[in-house]
C-alpha cells in the first residue's frame, strides 16, 4: 500500500467542557494514504463532520480537541503533528497542504465578490510575492481544469448555476495544489446528474494531480462507487473500515450491513428492505457498551457492557480491514499497530 | 394518453385526476419592461400534466429539483390556483380557493411535507397537532374519552407506541423519523382518500428512511389510500411505487409501471437519470467513457423554455424534429401502459436504440 499522508491517532473531540461535555468523536484512528479516496460514511450526528473539522483545527467553540494527534506527512519533509502547530504555521498549512470543501459549498462563495477576486485572494494570502498577472493566469487555469470557461472569471456567484458554483469551490480548494482535500457532503445539494459529472471530474483530477481525498457523505452507495476505502462512523466512533468493494460485498458490522440494506437497488431483483429500527443515538446520552447495541439485531451479552475495540477481525481476509464489534473480536487492535 | 391509462387496471377506483394541469408563475416586470412591447413573461413551472391517483396505488413523480414536481403536488392540494387544466376528485371538477370549500377538499386530500422539522409547530405538543387535525375535520368525537381514543389510534397507526410516551412531547424532543410519523398521523387525522407526499423521506437519516416508506406502504394497504410519492431518488420510486412518472422541466416525459420505467427506460432523459444514480455494482471510480459526453449541461430556464422537446439541447439522440415539434406521449410496446414523450418512438420500428 502507498505511504500514508495523514494519520489520525486516538483523536477525541468534545463539545463543551467538564461533566456536561458531549463526546462527538471518540478514539478515532484513521490513515489516509497518498492518492486514495477515503470515504467516511455515517448518519447525521455520527461525528463525521466534527472529525473533519477537528483534524483541520477548524472547530468553533464549544468544540474542543481533548486528545490524540493528527500526523501530516509532507511530500518532502519530516512528518509533524498538526495539532501542535502554531497559529502562523497552521495558517500556512491550511489550504496549501490540506484544503476543505464545505457542506453546501455552493453557498460558501461571497455573493458580493467576483469569482476572480475570490480565486486570487487565496493566492494573495499564501504567496504575497506572486504578481497579479500570474495570479490571474493561475485562477484561469484552475477554472479550465474544473470545466468552466475562463471568460466566467468576471462573473458573480449568482450568475452561475449550483453545479458551476460547486466546481468553482473545488477549483478553489485545489488552487494551491494541496496533498489532501477534505470534502464534506460536497454534492448533497445537487441533482444526481450533476453529482455524477462533478464526482467523475474529481476522480479524473485526482489521477492527474495525485492528491488524496477524504470524502464525507451519508450516501453509502455513492461511496462504494467512488472511493477506494470506506470508514463507517456511528456514535462518534469508527465501527468498520475496509476497501470499498469488501464493505459492499461482505460488511461485518451489523450497522454497516443495515446501512447497505437501507438503499433500494435500482437493478437486480426487488427485495423487501427494512432499514434499521430505532433512531440514531443522542450524543448526550450515549448507550453503554457498543453504542449501536439498542438497534442491533445481533446484540448479545457483552454488547451492552463493554465497548468493542476497532481491530483486525478473525476472518480469512482480515488483513487490510478492521471492525469494532463483539461478533468479530479484534485479534490486533488498530491503536496498537 | 387517457386511453392508455384507462386500459390499466380499471378495477381500481380513480380518486384524484389531473388533466392537462398547467401552472405559470408570472415574473415581476421591471419598470423598463412596462414601456417595451415585450410579452408578459412567466415561469412555465408545470405544463400539460396528466396524472391519475387510484385507491390503494402509489404513483411516483420523479425529477430533478426545479422540474416542477412539487408544484404539481401543491396544485393537487389546491394550495396554488392553477393556470389551466383541470383537477377532478372522483370525476368532478374542483376548484377551491379557501374557506369551507378548501377544508372539505383537504379532508379528502392531505399533504405531507418534506421537512418535519419545519412542518410541526415547535411551541405546541404532539397532542395539540393531532387534536387540531381531528377537530377541524370533525373526527374528535364528543367526549374527552373519544378524543383520547382517536389520538391513541392515530399514533398506533404510525407505530408510535405506547402513545403516552409521545402525546405530550414537543417536536424538538423527537427524532426526525418520529416527527415525520407525527406529520403522517396528522394527515391521517383528516381520514383522507389521497395523500400527497412531497419528498417525505429525503430529510431523514438514511437508516430510518425505509422504515417511514414501509409505514406509508402499510397504511396504503390497510386504509386503501391513493398516494402520490414525489422524489428525486428513482431507486426509491422503484421500491415503493406501483407507477412511476418522470418529469423534466415542467413536462411529463415518461410514465408507466415502475419496474418497466426503471429497468427499460425509453426516454433519453430517464436513461440519463438512471445512469447517473449511484450504483455500487459499478466498479470503483471506473466511469463509463461513453457517459462522459452524455447529458452535459443543465436543465433549461423555464421562463423561456426550449422549443419542441425541452430536453433536446441536452439529448444525445436529438433529431432536427425535436427542436421544432413538441413530442406527444407515444406508446412503447414493451409493457402495457408504458409511454414516453419522445420522437424516437414515433416509428414503431425505431423503438429502442
Amino acid at each position: 500500500m502507498a505511504e500514508p499522508v495523514l494519520e489520525i491517532r486516538n483523536l477525541n473531540v468534545d463539545y463543551g467542557l467538564g461533566d456536561k461535555a458531549v463526546h462527538a468523536v471518540r478514539d478515532v484512528n484513521l490513515t489516509l494514504h497518498r492518492g486514495e479516496v477515503l470515504g467516511l460514511a455515517g448518519e447525521s450526528g455520527s461525528g463525521k463532520s466534527t472529525l473533519a473539522y477537528g483534524l483541520t483545527r477548524l472547530l468553533a467553540p464549544p468544540g474542543v480537541i481533548t486528545g490524540g494527534e493528527v500526523v501530516y506527512h509532507p511530500s518532502s519533509a519530516a512528518a509533524y503533528d498538526v495539532l501542535g502547530l502554531s497559529d502562523q504555521q497552521l495558517r500556512a498549512w491550511r489550504w496549501a497542504e490540506t484544503a476543505i470543501v464545505f457542506q453546501g459549498a455552493m453557498n460558501s462563495l461571497n455573493p458580493v465578490h467576483k469569482i476572480s477576486t475570490q480565486l486570487t485572494d487565496v493566492l494573495k494570502a499564501h504567496d504575497p510575492k506572486m504578481s497579479e498577472h500570474s495570479r490571474n493566469a493561475r485562477a484561469r487555469e484552475m477554472l479550465k481544469l474544473v470545466g468552466i470557461s475562463a471568460d466566467r472569471m468576471g462573473a458573480y456567484p449568482h450568475q452561475l448555476s449550483g453545479g458551476m458554483r460547486q466546481r468553482v469551490m473545488i477549483g478553489m480548494a485545489l488552487i494551491l495544489q494541496p496533498q489532501v482535500v477534505i470534502m464534506d457532503e460536497p454534492t448533497t445539494a445537487l441533482d444526481v446528474v450533476m453529482q455524477r459529472q462533478i464526482l467523475g471530474q474529481l476522480i479524473e483530477l485526482r489521477e492527474r494531480l495525485g492528491f488524496s481525498v477524504i470524502f464525507i457523505t451519508h450516501d453509502l452507495s455513492l461511496l462504494v462507487e467512488f472511493s477506494n476505502r470506506i470508514a463507517i462512523m456511528y456514535g462518534g466512533r469508527i465501527v468498520e473500515e475496509a476497501p470499498a468493494a469488501t464493505i459492499y460485498r461482505d460488511a461485518l458490522h451489523p450497522y454497516s450491513k443495515g446501512l447497505l440494506s437501507s438503499f433500494p437497488a435500482l437493478r437486480g431483483p426487488k427485495r423487501e428492505l427494512a432499514g434499521i429500527p430505532g433512531s440514531p443515538p443522542d450524543l448526550a446520552g450515549m448507550p453503554t457498551g457498543c453504542s449501536f447495541h439498542p438497534r442491533c439485531p445481533k446484540a448479545f451479552e457483552p454488547c451492552s457492557t463493554a465497548i468493542p475495540v476497532l481491530g483486525r477481525p478473525d476472518t480469512p481476509d482480515g488483513a487490510g480491514r478492521s471492525v469494532a464489534c463483539w461478533l468479530h473480536p479484534a485479534e490486533q487492535p488498530v491503536s496498537a499497530v | 394518453m387517457t386511453s392508455l391509462q384507462d386500459a390499466k387496471a380499471p378495477a381500481n377506483e380513480v380518486v384524484l385526476e389531473a388533466i392537462g394541469l398547467t401552472k405559470h408563475f408570472p415574473v415581476r416586470r421591471r419598470l423598463r419592461d412596462l414601456f417595451s412591447s415585450s410579452e408578459k413573461k412567466a415561469v412555465h413551472a408545470v405544463d400539460d400534466v396528466h396524472l391519475t391517483l387510484r385507491r390503494g396505488k402509489v404513483v411516483a413523480l420523479v425529477g430533478e429539483s426545479g422540474s416542477g414536481k412539487s408544484t404539481v403536488a401543491r396544485l393537487l392540494a389546491q394550495l396554488y390556483p392553477r393556470t389551466d387544466g383541470d383537477i377532478q376528485l372522483h370525476g368532478e371538477s374542483t376548484r377551491v380557493k379557501g374557506g369551507s370549500a378548501f377544508r372539505g377538499y383537504a379532508a379528502r386530500v392531505q399533504m405531507i411535507f418534506q421537512d418535519p422539522f419545519a412542518s410541526l409547530n415547535p411551541v405546541h405538543t404532539i397532542r395539540y397537532h393531532l387534536t387540531r387535525a381531528l377537530q377541524i375535520h370533525g373526527h374528535a368525537g364528543r367526549t374527552e374519552a373519544d378524543l383520547e381514543a382517536a389520538l391513541t389510534d392515530l399514533l398506533g397507526r404510525v407505530s408510535l407506541t405506547p402513545p403516552e410516551r409521545y402525546l405530550d412531547k414537543f417536536p424538538h424532543e423527537l427524532s426526525g423519523g418520529q416527527r415525520q410519523r407525527v406529520a403522517i398521523a396528522r394527515a391521517l387525522g383528516a381520514r383522507p382518500e389521497a395523500l400527497l407526499a412531497d419528498e417525505p423521506v429525503s430529510m431523514l437519516d438514511v437508516s430510518i428512511r425505509l422504515g417511514v416508506l414501509n409505514l406509508l406502504r402499510d397504511l396504503k394497504e390497510r386504509l386503501n389510500l391513493a398516494i402520490l410519492y414525489i422524489t428525486h431518488d428513482i431507486a426509491s420510486a422503484r421500491y415503493f411505487a406501483d407507477e412511476t412518472m418522470v418529469m423534466y422541466a415542467g413536462r411529463m416525459v415518461e410514465g408507466g409501471d415502475s419496474e418497466t420505467v426503471t429497468q427499460t427506460p425509453a426516454h433519453p432523459y430517464t436513461r440519463l437519470l438512471i445512469a447517473s444514480a449511484p450504483d455500487p455494482d459499478r466498479l470503483t471510480g471506473d466511469l463509463d467513457p461513453t457517459e462522459e459526453d452524455r447529458g452535459n449541461g443543465e436543465p433549461p430556464s423555464l421562463i423561456d423554455p426550449p422549443s419542441g422537446c425541452r430536453f433536446h439541447p441536452r439529448c444525445p439522440a436529438a433529431m432536427p424534429r425535436c427542436s421544432t415539434d413538441l413530442p406527444v406521449p407515444l406508446t412503447i410496446g414493451d409493457a402495457p401502459g408504458h409511454w414516453a414523450a419522445c420522437w424516437l418512438y414515433d416509428v414503431p420500428e425505431g423503438a429502442g436504440k
